[in-house]
C-alpha cells in the first residue's frame, strides 16, 4: 500500500472560502478533508494554513544553457521551498525555448523537479523580435504561455501578429510581455529619475515600459488576444493596465516582490545584487504596485526569480546582469508589505496565475477529494530574517539580506509528495 | 576618513580640513626639492580602466612627493584584455601588498565595489558620469586661493552637467562650502532629476552671465551631437561657450574654471582660456597637492590621535636629498609611524 499523508490541524483556505479541516493525501490525490482524519504519516499543520499550492508565472531557472546560475531541479526546490507547487519557466534560456525540441528537452528535465515546471515558449524565433516562433508546434506540448521575457516584441505589427495569431489556434493559450520600449529604455541601468542623476548612471524612464503598456492593450483590443502583462513596475502601468481591465479586455498582469518592497534608493550603495529589469522605481510607484495588488488590477503576483552566478554580479553595476532571486522569498514579502486578507494574497499567488498558465485543472483548485494533492501549509504569523547565502539555488542575488518577513512555508506537497517537510526540501 | 569615494560623504569639516592640508603641500610643492618622507613605505597603486593621463600623473606625483611607492596598472597591457574581473584584478593588486588604490572607471560606483572587496584604502580617481572626488577638492582649493573662500559665492556650471562626474562633485563641494550654484544647460544636458540638488537651474548662458562670480566650463564631447543632445557644436557654442564678448561681460575679479582638456573656441574661446581671470593652470598645480592631502590623510594619519592639521609635514619632515636619503628611514619617518 502506498503511503498516505495527513495535513493535520490547519486551516483550509481556498477559493471558495475556509475551513478548519484535516486533509488527507494518497496517490498524488487530495482523499479525504475534514476533521480529525489520520493517515500513515502525519505532518503538522497546527497554527498554519493548508492552501493550494502556489503558482509562479515568472521564474528563470536557466536550463538549459545557464546550469552553473541554477538547474530546473534547483530552481524547483527554491520554489518548492517557497510553497510554490508549479512555476512557468521562462524562455530566455540558451538556446531558447522557442521550438518543439527545446520545449520537450524541459519537460524532460522537469521530471527531476520538485515541483511542476511548464517552459513558457518564445514568440518570436531567438527571442529575436523578427520572425513567429512555432506557438502551435510548442501549444501542442502543452505550453500556454508565450513570451519573449528579458526583451519585449518591439515590432508593433509583429507583434499584432503574433496575438491574432494566437487566437486562432486550437488551445487557450496567453502571451505574455516583457513591457519595454527598447528604445526609450537603451542603456539605462536602473530608473531614471532621483538617484540615477545622482548616482550618474544612465536610468530606464517610467515610459519606457508604459509606452509598450499602452500599445499591447491597443493590440489586445484589436485583435482579441489574451494578454499578460509582465513585473508592471510603474504607477502609470498600473493605471493603464486598471483601465484596459475595467473596459472589459482580457488582460492580466504581474507584479514582482521586489516591486513591492524595494525602491531605487536601494541602488545607492551600487549594489548591482538590486540591479533588475524593470528596475526599482520609485515610492509612488511602489505604493501604486501595491494598490495595484489590492484593488485587484495587478490580478497575479510573481516572482521573476533571476539567479546570477556570483561572479557575474561581482562587477560594476552597469555591467552586472539585472536579476534577483525571488522564489523562496515571494510569499514572505507579500505577507509583509500587503494590507490584504490571506486568502487575497493567495488568490494572486495561486488559482489565479493557475488560471492564466491554463493550470486550473491541476493547480490552485479546490481543497477537495479527488483533485490533485498540489498543496503548501503556511505558517503566517512566522518572524524570519532573511539570511546571506540562505537558499537552495546556486546563485547568491538576494535583495532581502537582512530584512524581517512574515509568514513562512512549512510544508509543501506537489502532486502527493511532501517535497518541503518543516522548511526543509526532502530531496 | 578610510576610503576618498563620493563628495556626498564630505561634510564641511572634512573638506576644510583637506583644504587646510592642502596648503601644507602646496608649501612643499613650492620648495626646491618638493618632497618629504611622509609616506615612506608606503605603496600606492593607480588602477586606471580608462584613459586620463593627467589624473594618473596627478596622483603618481603627489604620491613620489610623499616618498610613497607607486604602481600603476596599465589595463592595455593588463590580464583585463585577457578577461579578468575587476573583482580579480583588485584582489590581486592587494596581494601584492598595496595600501591604496586610486581608481579609475568608467562605471559609476566601480571604486565603492573595490572597496567593498579589498582592505586597502580606495580612492575615487573618477568614476563614469558620477563623481570626481579629487576634482571637486582641487577646484574648491582654487577658488578658496583666489577669492578666500565659498561663502556666498555664486558658481555657474555650464555645458554637459548630465554626463560629467566633475559637475557632481563639485555641485556637493561647492554647496556644502557655501556656494551658490546654478546650472546652465540645455534639459538635454542636465540629469533627469534635480530632486535633492543644491542648485538652481538656468537654460541660457547669458541670462546669469552678469550675475556669477564664477563661471565653471565643462567639457563638450562631440558625441552628445550623435546622440541628438544638441544639434551642432556651432549651436552649442552660441548658447553656453564661454565666447570672448561673454568673458567681456564678466567682473573684473570673476574666475574661470574648465576641468580639462579643453575644446578651445567650443566651450571657451582660446581668449578666454588664456585670460588673467582664467585659473586653469592653478586648478592643475593645486591637483597634485590636494592628492597629496587626500593620500597623506589615508594613509600617513593612520593611527594618529591629534588633530590633522597639527600633523601636517613641517619642516622638520625633511625632504630626500638623495637617492640615499630616499631609501633609508629617517627619524622623521619613524616619527611619522609612530604617531
Amino acid at each position: 500500500m502506498p503511503e498516505s499523508l495527513v495535513l493535520k490541524g490547519g486551516r483550509v483556505v481556498e477559493q471558495a472560502g475556509e475551513r478548519v479541516a484535516d486533509v488527507v493525501v494518497s496517490e498524488g490525490r487530495i482523499v479525504a478533508v475534514g476533521p480529525d482524519l489520520s493517515a500513515d504519516r502525519v505532518l503538522d499543520a497546527g497554527g498554519c494554513v493548508v492552501a493550494p499550492g502556489l503558482v509562479d508565472l515568472h521564474a528563470h531557472l536557466r536550463q538549459p544553457g545557464q546550469e552553473e546560475a541554477e538547474t530546473i531541479e534547483t530552481g524547483s526546490r527554491c520554489a518548492a521551498l517557497g510553497g510554490f507547487t508549479a512555476v512557468v519557466a521562462m524562455p530566455n534560456t540558451t538556446p531558447a525555448i522557442d521550438s518543439a525540441a527545446v520545449v520537450r528537452e524541459v519537460q524532460e528535465l522537469a521530471r527531476a523537479a520538485l515541483c511542476a515546471v511548464h517552459p513558457a515558449g518564445a514568440i518570436t524565433v531567438g527571442r529575436a523580435g523578427e520572425r513567429l516562433a512555432p506557438l502551435a508546434e510548442m501549444a501542442e506540448l502543452g505550453v500556454r504561455l508565450f513570451t519573449d521575457d528579458g526583451t519585449g516584441v518591439q515590432d508593433d505589427l509583429l507583434m499584432r501578429r503574433a496575438m491574432e495569431y494566437a487566437v486562432g489556434l486550437p488551445h487557450d493559450v496567453v502571451l505574455a510581455q516583457h513591457c519595454e520600449n527598447a528604445e526609450l529604455a537603451a542603456g539605462g541601468h536602473m530608473h531614471e529619475g532621483e538617484w540615477s542623476s545622482r548616482l550618474g548612471m544612465a536610468g530606464q524612464p517610467s515610459e519606457a515600459e508604459e509606452a509598450m503598456v499602452a500599445r499591447d492593450i491597443a493590440l489586445a483590443r484589436l485583435t482579441g488576444c489574451r494578454v499578460h502583462m509582465q513585473h508592471m513596475s510603474t504607477a502609470g502601468s498600473v493605471a493603464l493596465v486598471a483601465a484596459a481591465r475595467a473596459s472589459g479586455l482580457a488582460i492580466s498582469a504581474e507584479a514582482t516582490p521586489h516591486h513591492l518592497l524595494l525602491t531605487h534608493a536601494a541602488c545607492a550603495s551600487f549594489d548591482p545584487v538590486f540591479k533588475v529589469n524593470p528596475p526599482l522605481r520609485t515610492e509612488e510607484d511602489v505604493a501604486a504596485v501595491r494598490r495595484g495588488v489590492a484593488d485587484g488590477a495587478l490580478d497575479v503576483i510573481a516572482t521573476d526569480h533571476a539567479p546570477h552566478t556570483p561572479d557575474a554580479k561581482d562587477e560594476p553595476f552597469d555591467q552586472a546582469p539585472p536579476g534577483m532571486l525571488g522564489l523562496e522569498f515571494a510569499l514572505g514579502v507579500a505577507l509583509s508589505v500587503l494590507d490584504l486578507p490571506l486568502g487575497e494574497v493567495l488568490a494572486r499567488m495561486s488559482w489565479r496565475p493557475a488560471a492564466v498558465a491554463g493550470l486550473a485543472g491541476t493547480q490552485g483548485g479546490p481543497v477537495e477529494p479527488g483533485r490533485p494533492a498540489n498543496l503548501c501549509v503556511i505558517d503566517p504569523e512566522a518572524s524570519w530574517t532573511v539570511e546571506a547565502g540562505a537558499t537552495a539555488s546556486r546563485s547568491r542575488n538576494i535583495p532581502y539580506v537582512g530584512r524581517t518577513l512574515k509568514g513562512r512555508v512549512r510544508h509543501t506537497v506537489s502532486a502527493g509528495e511532501p517535497v518541503v517537510v518543516d522548511g526543509v526540501a526532502q530531496r | 576618513m578610510r576610503h576618498l569615494l563620493d563628495t556626498a560623504s564630505l561634510d564641511r569639516p572634512a573638506i576644510e580640513e583637506l583644504l587646510t592640508l592642502t596648503d601644507s603641500f602646496v608649501e612643499v610643492s613650492g620648495r626646491q626639492i618638493p618632497k618629504v618622507p611622509a609616506l615612506r613605505g608606503r605603496t600606492v597603486a593607480s588602477l586606471f580602466y580608462e584613459d586620463s593621463t593627467r589624473t594618473r600623473l596627478s596622483f603618481e606625483t603627489a604620491a613620489k612627493r610623499l616618498s610613497a611607492d607607486t604602481m600603476t596598472f596599465s589595463v592595455s597591457t593588463s590580464s583585463v584584455n585577457k578577461g579578468e574581473s575587476l573583482r580579480d584584478t583588485a584582489l590581486t593588486i592587494e596581494a601584492m601588498g598595496v595600501d591604496a588604490v586610486v581608481v579609475r572607471h568608467r562605471s559609476a560606483g566601480a571604486p565603492h565595489r573595490v572597496a567593498s572587496w579589498i582592505d586597502a584604502q580606495v580612492i575615487n580617481g573618477g568614476d563614469g558620469w558620477h563623481d570626481h572626488p579629487t576634482q571637486a577638492l582641487l577646484d574648491c582649493y582654487t577658488l578658496r586661493q583666489r577669492l578666500g573662500g565659498l561663502d556666498g559665492v555664486r558658481v555657474a556650471i555650464v555645458g554637459d552637467v548630465k554626463h560629467s562626474r566633475v559637475a557632481r562633485g563639485d555641485v556637493h563641494a561647492f554647496a556644502t562650502l557655501g556656494a551658490e550654484v546654478t546650472l546652465v544647460a540645455p534639459p538635454t544636458l542636465l540629469p533627469p532629476s534635480l530632486a535633492g540638488w543644491p542648485v538652481r537651474v538656468a537654460h541660457r548662458l547669458d541670462d546669469v552671465l552678469d550675475e556669477v562670480d564664477v563661471v565653471y566650463l565643462l567639457r563638450m564631447q562631440q558625441e552628445r551631437m550623435t546622440e541628438a543632445l544638441v544639434p551642432s557644436l556651432r549651436e552649442y557654442t552660441a548658447g553656453y561657450g564661454l565666447t570672448r564678448a561673454r568673458a567681456g561681460r564678466l567682473g573684473p575679479d570673476a574666475v574661470i574654471m574648465h576641468p580639462g582638456p579643453m575644446n578651445r573656441g567650443v566651450e571657451i574661446a582660446p581668449e578666454a582660456a588664456d585670460d588673467p581671470r582664467a585659473v586653469i593652470v592653478d586648478q592643475v598645480r593645486n591637483g597634485v597637492a590636494v592628492r597629496m592631502a587626500v593620500l597623506f590623510r589615508l594613509l600617513g594619519a593612520e593611527g594618529r590621535t591629534g588633530s590633522l592639521g597639527a600633523d601636517a609635514p613641517t619642516d622638520t619632515d625633511a625632504p630626500a636629498d638623495t637617492p640615499a636619503d630616499a631609501d633609508a628611514p629617517t627619524d622623521a619617518d619613524k616619527e611619522s609611524s609612530r604617531a
